[in-house]
């Protein structure tokens, strides 16, 4: 079948088995390898990306349910080479360890913030439960969301555009 | 000058490609004319293979091969994964690639499908017939031990594979003569999954023109995982395979033993002078990675009047599994038994335990390995004496503490503790807490009818298994040593080669901080090279909290080398004696001459150019060490969690936790505390929501996360830490190790903390995990 996506500000065109999941459409078609496989079952999380932007856990899609949408991976935050103010406070406060699911917790948290800018960690820490972290015990993690909250209420321009073109 | 980084919290240099997904894992690379695996298991955990049909699948469009154990014993391969300790008496029956004559377990495969599409490979595997004959099956070591229990292997009667014990049987009987009190347990420490979010996967690309296997793999320990594949699977000699881990998803012990299904994938590769990939899916890392504890014990401790421990005596049954994992014979004996004694001052120990083969996933290292079951055993031992004394479980551990002034202290279990204040952590936590008050509000609430729990774990813990002679007396097939070379480059920028190996730790960062600290060079110009067999030395990797302890010290070693080099050259061309120079702040100086000061980039320039050198030096300035510890580090502290049970429900939300850790000096405080973070969660994870559960039939029930509950964030505290400094004696950075510490003691802590709250319902024990269920029939009775 042909679809026809956008993923991050890119419009692609490409045939797809019917059957092949929209992880591993982005990972082997578009080799956005960042989105990565945790469970297949859409509960860890590890797959999560923005789908017209709702996150999606893309593990459970179909490439096809993508159709004439628009998705934002972890490739497509940050801007002009700086990083999103989610990357900057993962780093910043250690919101990682081994990385594997740095990119879903981070696309998590960007969709979290964006239903609730002014979260406090309570409830964070119940926004991000559909995503599992084995390193970090999710202590710095909420500490980086929150951190990145702060950042966004300031953000510039340019990032906020982007943000509000995946809602269109 | 640059000022040192030692000690600093600076931020990762790791991160900035994990966070914006650029990483590289195992199976985001992809290589030309790459082919994908796909094992056939059964669905039965013990069953007798009669025959398998792999022609359906053989005549697919797409489907490159198919293999069975048959084919790889045509090809002639040594074609087994083997244990690494022996112990006395061990048997061994063989694990081969893939099953011949029976499954064992329910993960076992018995084919292996290559083709040109992961899911086409998938589709072919399911049409891979394969006819059994089921057998009854056991999943419990009570069960594996009966008179009359299904056997496992012709090699193993009776299902067992060792019967093991430490300490002094007849110490502990006087002691028990002695003794005007007593406390009874019997404890099973539950099954755990390890659930590295990143699934095990190999890319194998062989290369039969230079005869050279790349295996690209999920790995903890790459150069153990080559030895073992050289030696024990594929015959092929070590220098003709190198195994590289790229960015490792996590691991917590199930990424250091060695597998069929990554030596599958480079079997394939050589068949087929293709490169071949297999990633497991979330499923099969159920069915087939190690899995963690399930012990079931039995303890008598004896104690005096006064609370004070005289002997203690523990048996336990370890369920191994089918077969024996890498490290499965060691982490229930030799990293459990001599830990038995905690933090105390027990003047008798005896331990026996007795390893049992069950079909179930084998088990073997999982995040602390043998001590978080130890310390679990002797924190609840602490609970049950301050409850049989009528004392409170603080001044029951203040009495039994081995006193600060009497390290190096030697255990009965043939340890010597290097060094601790274990009063100092639990003070420190106390007060942290507020204790006093603590128990007050729970009185308090007890008279409203709300329960809440405070329990304590002071645990000690031992990290990096040494020395080598040592090790290797007591069965180790491997060295516990490790490598760490320093090439300073002729511009004086340095790289940095270690055999520890990291997947998540941050040892990019915190190995760089340690060669700057020592160098006097700015650590953008440090590189930190690990993970490669082709790059780096032989090493042991990183597991066991070693890294930092052995592989630093390694590193700290090597500088030290460098320094002594760089002095000879240096007095050389400052014509001054070797023994007037001296190296500060990273330059070369006559002692008391500050004018004469020459950087390590210049001496290293000099070194390389080889125009002017003592007469008799090498040129270049690199040095390596293969760095062999005189002792463990015993690394402890004082862990209290507060928790909240809802008597109604039975559900247990741990409200507060913290902690007060000693790991010796801190090397980069943001990566120690995270690393307890994540130890911590683990630990509650244990104590609360994890459990491996199977049915009689061998199925594991809880082989998804629907049914296997891990900690997520909605379930967790923040964490109140703090720390003391007791630094290592015996190594050169003064560390200790960290990467356990928080799943050692969290356990324990909140097993306590439950137990305490529910003291009014006149509940001695209960096992982990304190599921609402569990908790509400403790509570309410009945079945």
């Amino acid at each position: 079948m042909n679809i026809e996506v956008e993923v991050n500000g890119v419009r692609y065109v490409r045939q797809v088995d019917p059957r092949q999941l929209l992880v591993h459409f982005l990972r082997t078609e578009l080799d956005l390898t960042g989105t990565r496989v945790g469970c297949e079952t859409s509960l860890c999380g590890a797959c999560t990306v923005l789908m017209d932007g709702l996150t999606v856990k893309s593990c459970t899609q179909l490439a096809v349910q993508a159709d004439g949408c628009k998705i934002t991976t972890i490739e497509g935050l940050g801007h002009d080479g700086r990083l999103h103010p989610l990357q900057e406070a993962f780093w910043e406060e250690h919101g990682l360890q081994c990385g594997y699911c740095t990119p879903g917790m981070i696309l998590a948290a960007l969709g979290l913030l964006k239903e609730q800018p002014d979260a406090d960690a309570a409830e964070i820490r119940r926004g991000l439960k559909g995503n599992v972290c084995r390193c970090t015990g999710y202590h710095n993690i909420v500490r980086a969301v929150q951190r990145a909250a702060n950042l966004m209420a300031q953000a510039p321009q340019p990032q906020q555009e982007r943000e509000q073109a995946d809602d269109s | 000058m640059t000022a040192s980084l030692f000690g600093k919290s600076i931020k990762r240099r790791e991160d900035p490609a994990l966070i914006q997904g650029k990483a590289r894992y195992t199976d985001d690379l992809k290589l030309p004319g790459m082919l994908h695996a796909a094992m056939v298991r059964t669905p039965y955990a013990h069953a007798r293979i009669k025959s398998v049909d792999t022609e359906a699948a053989r005549k697919m469009k797409g489907v490159a091969a198919v293999y069975t154990a048959s084919d790889i014993e045509t090809s002639g391969i040594p074609g087994v994964v083997p244990v690494g300790w022996l112990l006395p008496g061990l048997k061994t029956p063989p694990h081969r690639l893939l099953a011949s004559d029976k499954v064992r377990y329910g993960g076992d495969a018995v084919a292996v499908v290559v083709a040109e599409d992961p899911y086409l490979a998938r589709d072919a595997a399911e049409q891979v017939w394969v006819d059994c004959e089921m057998l009854p099956a056991v999943t419990e070591p009570a069960q594996a031990l009966a008179q009359d229990a299904p056997q496992l292997h012709q090699e193993a009667q009776g299902n067992i594979a060792f019967d093991w014990e430490l300490g002094d049987s007849q110490a502990v009987d006087d002691a028990f003569n002695k003794a005007t009190r007593r406390v009874d347990l019997k404890l099973r420490n539950n099954r755990l999954v390890a659930f590295a979010v990143e699934p095990r996967a190999a890319l194998a690309d062989y290369d039969a023109s230079r005869e050279k296997l790349t295996l690209y793999m999920t790995s903890q320990n790459p150069h153990v995982h080559r030895l073992l594949l050289s030696t024990a699977s594929l015959g092929l000699p070590e220098h003709k395979i190198r195994v590289i881990a790229p960015e490792v998803g996590g691991g917590f012990g199930s990424k250091i033993p060695h597998y069929p299904e990554e030596a599958l994938a480079a079997w394939c590769s050589m068949q087929l002078e293709r490169p071949v990939k297999w990633t497991a899916t979330r499923s099969e890392s159920f069915l087939t990675d190690t899995q963690g504890r399930d012990h079931h014990t039995t303890a008598q401790a004896a104690l005096d009047d006064q609370g004070r421990l005289l002997g203690l005596r523990v048996k336990t049954y370890a369920n191994l599994g089918a077969y024996l994992s890498t490290f499965s014979t060691a982490v229930p004996t030799y990293m459990h038994g001599p830990l038995l004694c905690g933090a105390y001052a027990v003047p008798a120990v005896h331990c026996n335990v007795i390893g049992v083969f069950t079909n179930t996933v084998p088990v073997d290292a999982y995040r602390g390995a043998g001590r978080p079951e130890a310390t679990l055993l002797i924190e609840r031992v602490m609970d049950l004496a301050a409850q049989e004394c009528g004392l409170d479980p603080a001044e029951v551990r203040r009495r039994n503490f081995i006193p600060p002034e009497s390290f190096p202290y030697a255990t009965p279990l043939n340890l010597e503790y290097d060094s601790g204040n274990y009063q100092g952590a639990l003070d420190r936590v106390l007060e942290m807490a507020d204790y006093r008050d603590l128990r007050q509000q729970q009185e308090r609430r007890r008279q409203d009818g709300k329960l809440l729990g405070v329990g304590l774990s002071t645990y000690v813990e031992a990290c990096g298994l040494a020395p080598s002679s040592v090790v290797g007396s007591l069965g180790a097939q491997a060295g516990q040593w490790e490598s760490g070379e320093v090439r300073v480059h002729p511009s004086g920028s340095v790289s940095v080669y270690t055999g520890s190996s990291p997947h998540g730790q941050g040892h990019e960062t915190s190995f760089a901080q340690i060669v700057s600290d020592r160098l006097g060079v700015d650590i953008s110009q440090v590189e930190v090279v690990h993970s490669d067999t082709d790059q780096v030395p032989f090493g042991w990797g990183t597991y066991g909290s070693r890294s930092a302890a052995v592989g630093g010290s390694a590193l700290a070693a090597s500088t030290g080398k460098i320094i002594e080099k760089g002095r000879k050259i240096a007095a050389h061309l400052m014509e001054a004696a070797v023994q007037d120079v001296e190296f500060r702040d990273g330059n070369f100086m006559v002692r008391g001459s500050p004018d004469s000061a020459q950087p390590l980039a210049a001496i290293a320039g000099a070194a390389h150019m080889a125009h002017n050198l003592p007469e008799g030096l090498e040129p270049g300035l690199r040095a390596t060490t293969f760095y062999d510890p005189e002792n463990f580090t015993f690394p402890f502290g004082a862990h209290l969690a507060v928790v909240e049970i809802d008597p109604d429900t039975g559900e247990v939300k741990v409200v507060r936790y913290l902690a007060v850790d000693d790991v010796g000096q801190v090397i980069n405080p943001l990566i120690v505390d995270g690393q307890l973070h994540g130890g911590i969660a683990q630990g509650i994870g244990q104590a609360l929501y994890e459990n491996a559960v199977y049915d009689q039939g061998g199925q594991l029930l809880s082989a998804s996360l629907l049914d296997y509950a891990l900690p997520r964030s909605h379930h967790l505290p923040s964490f109140e830490l703090d720390r003391t400094v007791t630094p290592c004696p015996h190594n050169p950075l003064g560390v200790k190790g960290v990467g356990e510490a928080g799943t050692i003691a969290s356990s324990a802590a909140v097993a306590n903390a439950v137990i305490d709250g529910l003291k009014p319902y006149d509940i001695r024990h209960l096992d982990t995990p304190f599921t609402p269920e569990k908790v509400w029939k403790a509570i309410h009775g009945g079945e």
